[in-house]
């Protein structure tokens, strides 16, 4: 737990995130969408804030199509955040660091 | 001047905006630039290829170029802020702007506040947006591969996108309301010579079909009055933008449509606050045109702003 975002994979992904204790928040990107550029260093600000309390991982979706579309990922940048294994919120599009934050908060209180 | 009170502040940080910027900082005129949306650029960000930004012959993604521009700004002083505006406020020395992020005030304000996708309106939009609705086929159009599109619109921006999904889709439909084109001529050829790409002419789309994904679309022929259903797991939207100017209502002279009305040098109906890019009526609709538009703002800005402070006492600054 460098504080920095966790890259997670179709090999991965069900023990780094399915099987969590802590919550997770993942991002999907690629690198072909502007948007999830903008997005990126939100979410590497987020992990270093939240480190220790909610892991804040990327997927790429070009690399890892099947993950992407068993949770119906059609618009990037979505981010998922999961709890107990199960998406408990989701966010598409780019948003400012608040929503992420204030969300991210709701899911560690809940 | 305190931590909150600039010389010029900047709404919206698209090309009008990051140009203006460029100009004011450059002058030394503190200056913040208050942008809505994560990171700034604006609606070019989204763009792949820009063909026709002046000093870029083999063309630039529209993220690289709003990049360079806001490093550029940035070298001079600018400053950012992440929020959205509510509220504009004018005085004679001292115009308010409320924001998410509490108020700021400045001597002049260049309102580059551009405009946002139209929507169609029609059911099915808004349920299913990001699960096969979309309005930007540059962040989404990889997850239609292999299968069938639908554009709806007929301008630049329309038939673009119509082009670029051939990349992905096995075919894509341009579904316009009309029985031509708005798009410039280039792009018109572009789309009339690709296979993939059919043309639906004078169709409206009525609702937008599907569950957890879209299925189909539900078309009206606007001269027959035929009712028909095409079936696609995407629709991209692109029937044009409306400015972002609500919290301008009362405060500026705007037409109906939203669109703040200028003159040939960026001024509005009230002294100080100067409007650049898309959010003006008869904006170029251009990059080069919104950064135009904003180094016109950026130097009338400047000049008011040294006016200003020449008709004041020194003291009154603190």
């Amino acid at each position: 737990m460098s504080g920095s975002p966790l890259m997670v994979n179709e090999t991965n992904f069900e023990d780094q995130v399915v099987k969590a204790a802590k919550p997770v928040m993942v991002d999907f990107w690629a690198a072909w969408c502007a948007p999830c550029r903008m997005v990126a260093p939100v979410v590497e600000k987020l992990a270093k804030e939240f480190d220790g309390r909610i892991t804040v991982a990327k997927l790429n979706v070009d690399e890892n199509p099947k993950v992407a579309a068993r949770y119906g990922i059609r618009s990037i940048p979505t981010v998922i955040i999961f709890k107990g294994g199960k998406p408990v919120d989701q966010v598409v599009g780019a948003r400012l660091e608040g929503e992420f934050r204030s969300r991210l908060n709701t899911v560690l209180a809940s | 001047m305190g931590a909150r009170d600039y010389d010029i502040i900047i709404v919206g940080g698209g090309c009008a905006g990051l140009a203006a910027a460029i100009y004011t900082s450059r002058a030394r005129l503190r200056t913040l630039l208050i942008e809505k949306e994560v990171g700034v650029g604006g609606q070019i960000v989204t763009t792949n290829h820009v063909e026709n930004y002046p000093g870029f012959p083999e063309g630039i993604t529209g993220y690289d170029l709003t990049q360079a521009m806001r490093r550029q700004a940035v070298k001079y002083g600018m400053e950012t802020l992440a929020a959205e505006v509510s509220g504009l406020v004018p005085g004679e020395f001292t115009k308010v702007l409320r924001t998410t992020a509490g108020e700021h005030t400045a001597r002049a304000v260049i309102i580059a506040s551009g405009a946002a996708h139209q929507h169609l309106g029609v059911p099915g939009e808004r349920e299913l947006a990001g699960k096969g609705v979309s309005y930007c086929a540059t962040c989404d159009g990889p997850f239609f591969r292999e299968q069938r599109v639908a554009v709806v619109g007929g301008g630049d921006a329309a038939v673009t996108e119509a082009g670029f999904l051939t990349h992905f889709a096995t075919k894509v439909y341009l579904i316009h309301r009309r029985d031509q084109l708005r798009a410039q001529q280039i792009n018109q050829e572009r789309v009339f010579a690709d296979p993939c790409i059919e043309v639906i002419w004078d169709t409206l789309v009525t609702a937008i079909e599907g569950d957890e994904e879209v299925k189909a679309l539900h078309l009206h022929h606007v001269k027959t009055h035929e009712e028909s259903v095409l079936e696609v797991a995407g629709v991209f939207v692109s029937i044009g933008f409306r400015p972002n100017s609500g919290f301008l209502r009362g405060v500026l002279k705007l037409d109906p449509n939203g669109h703040i009305i200028t003159n040939e040098v960026m001024e509005t109906d009230v002294p100080g606050i100067f409007a650049a890019g898309d959010i003006r009526l008869n904006s170029g609709r251009q990059a080069i045109t919104a950064a135009g538009d904003g180094a016109t703002a950026a130097i009338m800005a400047e000049r008011y702003v040294s006016a200003l402070r020449a008709s004041r006492p020194a003291t009154l600054y603190i």
